[in-house]
């Protein structure tokens, strides 16, 4: 009874201060004067922008990375109550009152400074000294480069945080592991482990390299698991057969809780951020044309006003809006018009002299199309209608003129090994009409095969030559009134999107006369019933835009190659004062930069020697120093590795900033090595003070370098040309010095 | 049986083209490799075009040796239609040929080598494997040489090879993107089979899963096509088995190093690595995997302590003579070879910069002698260090309104033309430097200069306007009267890295023009212009300062009559120099291989599962043409064997993992299963995964090589799979039932299509 109460409640604390030390400078050095400079900070002016449609809830698309990380800057403009309200159009700009600059870039800041504290924590976990942790963290503090990025409203800083949490926590339940497996703690660090990398890959795409680093060291690990022989004999009172399979399912559980954590959990978290983007950003926005129109209309405003109440199924006699899906060069819809095809085209081919169809990226009336039934002449829908289904042959009346889609054996304008498309016009000059086209609803698997406003992709298939109606995407010349080319495609036969073709707009014909029809055409459509495209087709139709949307690879001043980094022979200026020449830059501390290089190649030379040596039965380290240099050199140097190889691949504009994650893990590896050298390299005592002394004398000048760069950090003071010049220490940096001074 | 198939195929081309279209292009497969050629406006590049429409008398040639002494067809071409034959017609004789293997199968795998056999019936059992590779070879021969002839025209890059055939026969320089050896050669492609046949019987050492390797590859349809066809591909398929082979050779070796058929094999694969990479880069992929081979092979021995450090090193050094050293010297043979060959200037030169011209006979740049320092009032031409972007140019076009100023174009056209000649003048002075009463002035590093087009007499001029495509730099322009303009004309001339001095040598100075006025760079972007700038190339003034090639210049031609003409022998390049500078232009017109707007290109992950084929010979007015296309059920079966790979060699790994005892039979499996077919396997991933990354225009056909190896895999995992279930049902007659039985109802589901 109440055995509890026989025991006094005991609350012991162990307060590490180097820790608590740590996070306080780490904390002071990036949040110090955080709202200055008041005004727009290079690639904030890109951001910002988000973070104000966020703030609007206005539906945007952008291919850089997925939306957690701009959602989190988001918060933070929520937090200070942003409005929204701002113009982001010029990089140096004065921020308005209503723009909480402290609060926006609060999140960015606080993720840098407890980068700080959580370096200390990985080198410790890795089972190196507190000294070499705290190394680790106090090069990460002085990180000139880490410290701008982190102190303006980037998403750098927040991505490395979330690269050292999954590292940080990846450690600490692998140590956990080796003592109580299945403890609440090792579940705990298990799913932080999961949820961290998603965090990483959910703020920019290359965050999923150090997921993979993750994921391949826990394969590595569960491998062992899988060999470990002990895990069989746990079960103490079960023999035999019984202990066996005991042991199995115990090894089975390990690898459930594994793939559990680290393969599922991601995933459906990643979801989860699109699923909370796409709950904000629920209003139509200037991005909406990207979209397809089953998208469009699930959002606010824009098509959904438009198409809201329109009859769903396609019915002989309906007037549509017919939309393609591919969409390149320019979302645009089928066109015709009263002008006609030039007899002779510049290049002295014939044409047919009829109609032109074209494909055209505004609304206009000249857009609607009437589906009749190839086998009577009424262009109304009948009570009750009658829907149109796969395999059906229509015919298509261009609303305005009365004429039918057409083509036939004559060379089209710009591609001349596809047909010609046309309105059909009746020269008689023994060319009959062509006009029959087969329905082929394309996604009629996963959806019904009756022809559906929005939802169904078709083909027009041309029954007597079987060419497919397509979008060329070649611009017409002035003949054409640069609209786009549409042709009857005869060599392709596979799916692709600009073969493929939807309803966008779409009401029931009623009129029986053209005067009657043309004024039903120009008026707005309206009827009701409202559809909802599922989370999963609305997330994978995003994610698939967001990859593929192309951004024009525009040259930066700026920009640089990955070979630029190593050894930062790059910089950027972010931001100039107006008047005098204070200004912010993204300038490395040089004695970090190569000195992590360098410790980069040290290891991998040691590692090489030791590897090579241990083949040949000469083990120069004990087996637990070992592991835990393998252990170190996988996570850090492959950390730096996975980070910064795959640049190399990419074709996009890089940016130094780019090689920050990947410097963070070289930085952590620099303590480990100088720790190695010192205990198993140095053999005397002499030796070993002397080594201590050239580390102390280095991070002196490494400290000293991070001091004298401190202006073009924070950008507090405004400098002499001579002292501007005299801080270009390599040629290739650009300092802005001001001519007329 | 086969007979079903063809129709099919028939029926399918038939309706893939039907009637044609009136005013038409003709065959828009032809000019598929073709670079693209800006036109001109005054002098069409009519010299290049030539090269487009030759007939590719080699080719023609080439099959007539393979058909051993009958009549070559009409040379011409594209003459098609007029002697036509299904070429798929064969049904009585594929169905003998596929009930004989039957036979021949059954007799195989009633001779397991499990039983402890006599002395005789071993002889016999030697005999009998020999009499099965020499029916293998025979079969595929057959099948390659079936009706060799079919179609007389060209088929698809036929187009491409044979005219770089005729090339050689003429000693033309021309550019292609791939190394030369691949044209040499004729067809390997029917020794594919044999190949792939006694790889999988080392790798597994299972007569019935090398047969079945072999049928599969015997009955698809798309290897057979590939390798009727004057291409590269079977060459390079090849050479890439043949290394596979070579490289299984040798390490079965292993246990006898620095024997003689240890050298022979490890030789071998270096040669067979040589012509793999010396006929395509994709050839590289197999120079990966014998490495990668070789490195664990190493580590293996590495750890072996019975090995003394000087054993370890003769292992070292004979990989690095055999496997590096040799097939290097042999690829820079060919190399040696292709450019001795080729010694005369023609189409491909504008690719390549000054230097290498200067090697061609007939380039005016050969044994050219001319003034070497530039003085003012020379007359030159200026051409940029980047490959493939040409000489600076005008004409008498102005930009059209809308686009930056009206003012004269000024672009980069790659032939050269009367319209790439500018003069050098100082920006001061309008005398005539040319005047013989003045003494020669030359430039220096660092003058402003002027340069005039010599013949619209306009200056070359850049300001703040935006250039027509390129928004973000300024626009270049021809401006002012015979010579007189503004301030904006004036160029500072500077040398990168000044080795020479203050003057400016032709050829060998790598220059930049600097606009004094607004600091921008003259360069070109590299993209082309619409049509009113005849499709030259655009110049641009860039503010942005970095040191590219696109910025940097040299003088080619050098006119002065004041100065003395100099021989320009001095220009020769080394041969490492020829080496580097091909290789970069074929790396860059590899990367500029982008597809024309009627090209549906496919995807890598439309290969393996025969999303579409490509269609091969576009003859448009027959009603017969040439599909490539793979036999479904092989590839499915392929595709399936990979899951079913993967799977069952994660079991066993685990398995052996978690210490679990495996029989004897059962481990022996096993390793067969996790070795052999690991590299079987690895094989695959290596030849098709790196396409996924690469930006340039890929077909189908890039994923046969990556076709053999899961070949080869299908086989060795059935056979394992079928021996391990008959181990599983114990009986011992029952066992070999199901083990015949699987291997024929294999054998006759693919020799069914």
């Amino acid at each position: 009874m109440l055995g509890f109460l026989q025991q006094p409640v005991m609350v012991t604390t162990e307060v590490n201060l180097n820790m608590v030390a740590l996070t306080a400078v780490g904390l002071l050095s990036r949040l110090w004067q955080l709202a200055y400079p008041r005004a727009v900070v290079f690639d904030e002016v890109y951001y910002g922008q988000h973070i104000s449609f966020y703030m609007k809830r206005t539906f945007f698309l952008d291919g850089s990375g997925p939306p957690f990380g701009h959602m989190l800057l988001a918060l933070g403009g929520y937090l200070g109550g942003f409005d929204g309200n701002f113009l982001w159009n010029r990089i140096g700009a004065e921020y308005s009152s209503n723009v909480p600059v402290w609060s926006l870039r609060l999140l960015p800041a606080l993720s840098g400074a407890l980068s700080v504290p959580m370096a200390y924590e990985i080198v410790w976990e890795l089972g190196f000294s507190h000294c070499a942790a705290t190394g680790a963290a106090l090069l990460l503090l002085i990180e000139n480069a880490l410290i701008t990025q982190s102190r303006l409203m980037l998403l750098e800083s927040v991505l490395i945080f979330f690269n050292l949490l999954a590292v940080l926590s990846y450690l600490k339940f692998c140590n956990s592991q080796k003592h109580r497996p299945f403890s609440p703690r090792w579940w705990f660090w298990l799913v932080l482990t999961g949820v961290a990398c998603s965090c990483a890959v959910g703020i920019k795409y290359v965050g999923v390299f150090t997921y993979l680093l993750v994921l391949g060291v826990a394969a590595v690990h569960a491998w062992h698991v899988i060999g470990d022989q002990t895990l069989s004999n746990v079960g103490a009172d079960a023999k035999g057969w019984a202990g066996l399979a005991w042991g199995q399912v115990r090894v089975l559980c390990h690898l459930l809780a594994r793939a559990a954590a680290l393969v599922v959990l991601p995933v459906l978290v990643y979801l989860l951020f699109f699923y909370i983007h796409l709950l904000l950003l629920c209003r139509s926005g200037p991005h909406d044309q990207i979209m397809s129109s089953a998208f469009q209309a699930s959002l606010e405003g824009g098509l959904a006003r438009v198409t809201q109440g329109q009859p769903l199924e396609v019915a002989f006699g309906s007037q549509v809006t017919l939309k393609n899906v591919f969409g390149q060069p320019v979302p645009c819809w089928l066109h015709s018009h009263q002008s006609t095809y030039p007899m002779i085209y510049e290049n002295g081919r014939g044409s047919s002299h009829q109609q032109q169809v074209t494909c055209y990226p505004f609304k206009d009336v000249n857009n609607w199309w009437i589906v009749k039934d190839p086998g009577r002449h009424q262009l109304v829908v009948n009570n009750p209608p009658r829907p149109v289904r796969h395999g059906d042959v229509v015919q298509l009346v261009h609303g305005m003129t009365t004429r039918l889609l057409n083509t036939h054996d004559v060379a089209a304008p710009l591609s001349p090994h596809a047909q010609e498309v046309s309105c059909y016009i009746d020269y008689n000059i023994s060319m009959p009409p062509q006009n029959l086209w087969r329905l082929d609803i394309v996604n009629r698997e996963s959806d019904t095969d009756v022809w559906k406003t929005i939802l169904s992709e078709v083909r027009f298939v041309h029954v007597n030559t079987s060419a497919i109606l397509k979008l060329s995407g070649v611009p017409l010349p002035d003949w054409g009134f640069r609209q786009l080319e549409v042709v009857g495609e005869k060599l392709f036969r596979g799916y692709h999107g600009s073969t493929v073709w939807n309803v966008e707009e779409h009401r029931y014909g009623r009129s029986q006369e053209q005067k009657e029809r043309e004024l039903e055409l120009h008026s707005p459509t309206q009827v009701d019933i409202s559809r909802n495209l599922s989370f999963m087709a609305r997330f994978s139709e995003l994610q698939w835009r967001m990859l593929t949307v192309r951004s024009d690879d525009s040259e930066h001043k700026y920009s640089s190659t990955p070979l630029d980094w190593v050894m930062l022979d790059t910089n950027i200026a972010y931001w100039l004062h107006p008047r005098t020449s204070a200004q912010i830059h993204l300038l490395g501390n040089v004695v970090i930069w190569a000195s992590a290089s360098l410790a980069t190649l040290v290891y991998a030379l040691l590692f090489i020697w030791y590897l090579l040596r241990r083949r040949r039965r000469v083990c120069d380290l004990p087996e637990d120093r070992w592991l835990r240099w393998v252990l170190a050199g996988a996570l850090c140097a492959g950390g730096w590795a996975v980070n910064y190889l795959p640049f190399f691949l990419m074709e996009k504009t890089l940016f130094l900033y780019h090689y920050l994650p990947a410097l963070t893990f070289q930085i952590l590896l620099l303590p480990v090595v100088l720790e190695h050298i010192s205990d198993h390299l140095c053999r005397s005592q002499l030796q070993r003070s002397l080594f201590t002394a050239l580390v102390v004398a280095w991070f002196t000048s490494a400290c000293h370098v991070s001091n004298m760069l401190r202006p073009l950090t924070y950008g507090d003071r405004s400098l002499s040309p001579s002292e501007l010049k005299a801080l270009r220490w390599k040629d290739s940096w650009d300092i802005l010095i001001r001519k007329y001074w | 049986m086969l007979c079903a198939t063809s129709r099919l195929l028939a029926a399918r081309e038939a309706s893939a083209l039907p009637a044609h279209p009136r005013g038409r292009a003709p065959a828009p497969r032809s000019r598929r490799r073709e670079l693209h050629f800006p036109g001109h406006p005054e002098l069409p590049p009519g010299d290049f075009l030539v090269g487009r429409f030759t007939k590719p008398s080699v080719p023609t040639g080439r099959r007539v040796i393979l058909r051993k002494g009958r009549m070559p067809p009409a040379a011409g071409g594209g003459l098609a239609g007029s002697e036509l034959r299904p070429r798929r017609g064969r049904c009585g004789s594929q169905a003998a040929r596929a009930a004989s293997r039957d036979v021949a199968t059954e007799a195989a795998t009633a001779r397991s080598p499990k039983r402890p056999a006599l002395p005789s019936s071993r002889r016999f059992e030697a005999a009998g494997r020999w009499a099965l590779l020499a029916l293998v070879t025979l079969t595929s021969f057959a099948s390659r040489f079936h009706r060799l002839d079919q179609p007389p025209h060209i088929c698809w890059d036929e187009t491409h090879f044979g005219k770089m055939g005729s090339y050689y026969i003429n000693r033309t320089f021309f550019f292609d993107v791939h190394p030369p050896l691949g044209k040499f050669c004729a067809f390997l492609g029917s020794m594919l089979i044999p190949l792939a046949y006694l790889t999988v019987l080392e790798l597994s050492r299972s007569l019935s899963a090398a047969l079945l390797t072999a049928a599969l590859l015997t009955f698809d349809t798309g290897c057979l096509t590939l390798s009727q066809y004057i291409l590269l591909d079977p060459i390079l398929m090849f050479f890439i088995m043949a290394a596979m082979l070579s490289m299984v050779k040798y390490n079965s070796c292993a246990n006898r190093p620095f024997s003689a058929p240890w050298w022979f094999w490890l030789s071998l694969t270096g040669v067979n690595l040589a012509g793999a990479l010396g006929v395509k880069f994709v050839g590289l992929f197999i120079i990966l995997q014998v490495g990668w081979n070789t490195l664990s092979d190493l580590w293996h021995l590495f750890g072996d302590l019975s090995l003394s450090m000087v054993t370890l090193g003769k292992h070292l050094t004979a990989r690095i003579l055999c496997l590096i050293v040799l097939p290097l010297a042999l690829y820079i043979a060919t190399y040696a070879v292709h450019f001795m060959v080729l010694n005369k200037s023609g189409p491909g030169d504008g690719f390549f910069s000054s230097a290498f011209q200067a090697r061609l006979s007939g380039n005016n740049l050969h044994n050219a002698s001319i003034p070497e320092h530039l003085a003012y009032g020379s007359v030159i031409t200026v051409k940029n260090l980047r490959m493939a972007i040409g000489y600076l140019h005008s004409h008498r076009h102005f930009y059209p309104e809308g686009v930056g100023a009206r003012q004269q174009q000024v672009t980069t056209y790659l032939h050269k033309d009367y319209n790439n000649l500018w003069i050098i003048k100082k920006h001061n002075s309008n005398s005539d430097p040319l005047d013989p009463s003045l003494p020669v002035e030359f430039v220096r590093h660092g003058d402003i200069i002027r340069l005039e087009h010599k013949e619209t007499s306009r200056n070359l001029h850049s300001h703040y306007h935006e250039a027509p495509l390129t928004r973000k730099h300024y626009q270049v322009t021809g401006y002012g009267i015979n010579g007189s303009g503004d301030s904006n004309d004036f160029w500072r001339i500077e040398v990168i890295n000044r080795k020479f001095g203050n003057r400016i040598k032709v050829l060998r100075s790598r220059i930049r023009l600097i606009h004094l006025i607004t600091g921008c760079v003259l360069g070109s972007s590299g993209k082309v212009l619409p049509k009113w700038g005849w499709e030259q190339m655009e110049v641009t003034c860039t503010p942005y300062l970095k040191e590219t090639l696109s910025s940097i210049w040299n003088v080619e031609d050098h006119i002065n009559p004041k100065l003395p003409n100099i021989s320009l022998e001095v220009l020769q390049p080394s041969f490492p120099e020829i080496m580097l500078e091909s290789h970069m232009v074929m790396i860059r017109g590899n990367n500029g291989l982008k597809p024309k707007d009627n090209e549906f290109t496919s995807k890598p992950w439309h290969w393996p599962i025969n999303f579409q084929g490509l269609r091969f010979s576009g003859a448009n007015d027959t009603d017969f043409r040439v599909y490539l296309l793979g036999n479904p059920v092989v590839w499915w079966l392929n595709l399936l064997s990979i899951a079913l790979y993967v799977l069952s060699a994660s079991v066993f790994a685990v398995a052996v993992q978690r210490g679990a005892h495996l029989p004897v039979e059962v481990e022996g499996l096993s390793q067969v299963l996790l070795q052999g077919g690991g590299q079987l396997l690895f094989g695959w991933m290596m030849h098709y995964f790196p396409f996924f990354l690469m930006g340039r225009v890929l077909y189908f056909h890039h994923y046969f090589p990556a076709m053999l190896f899961s070949s080869m895999l299908t086989g060795l995992l059935w056979d394992t799979l079928l021996r391990l279930c008959a181990w599983s049902l114990a009986s011992y007659p029952l066992a070999r039932c199901v083990h015949v039985l699987g291997i024929l109802s294999l054998l006759l589901g693919t020799a069914y299509r």
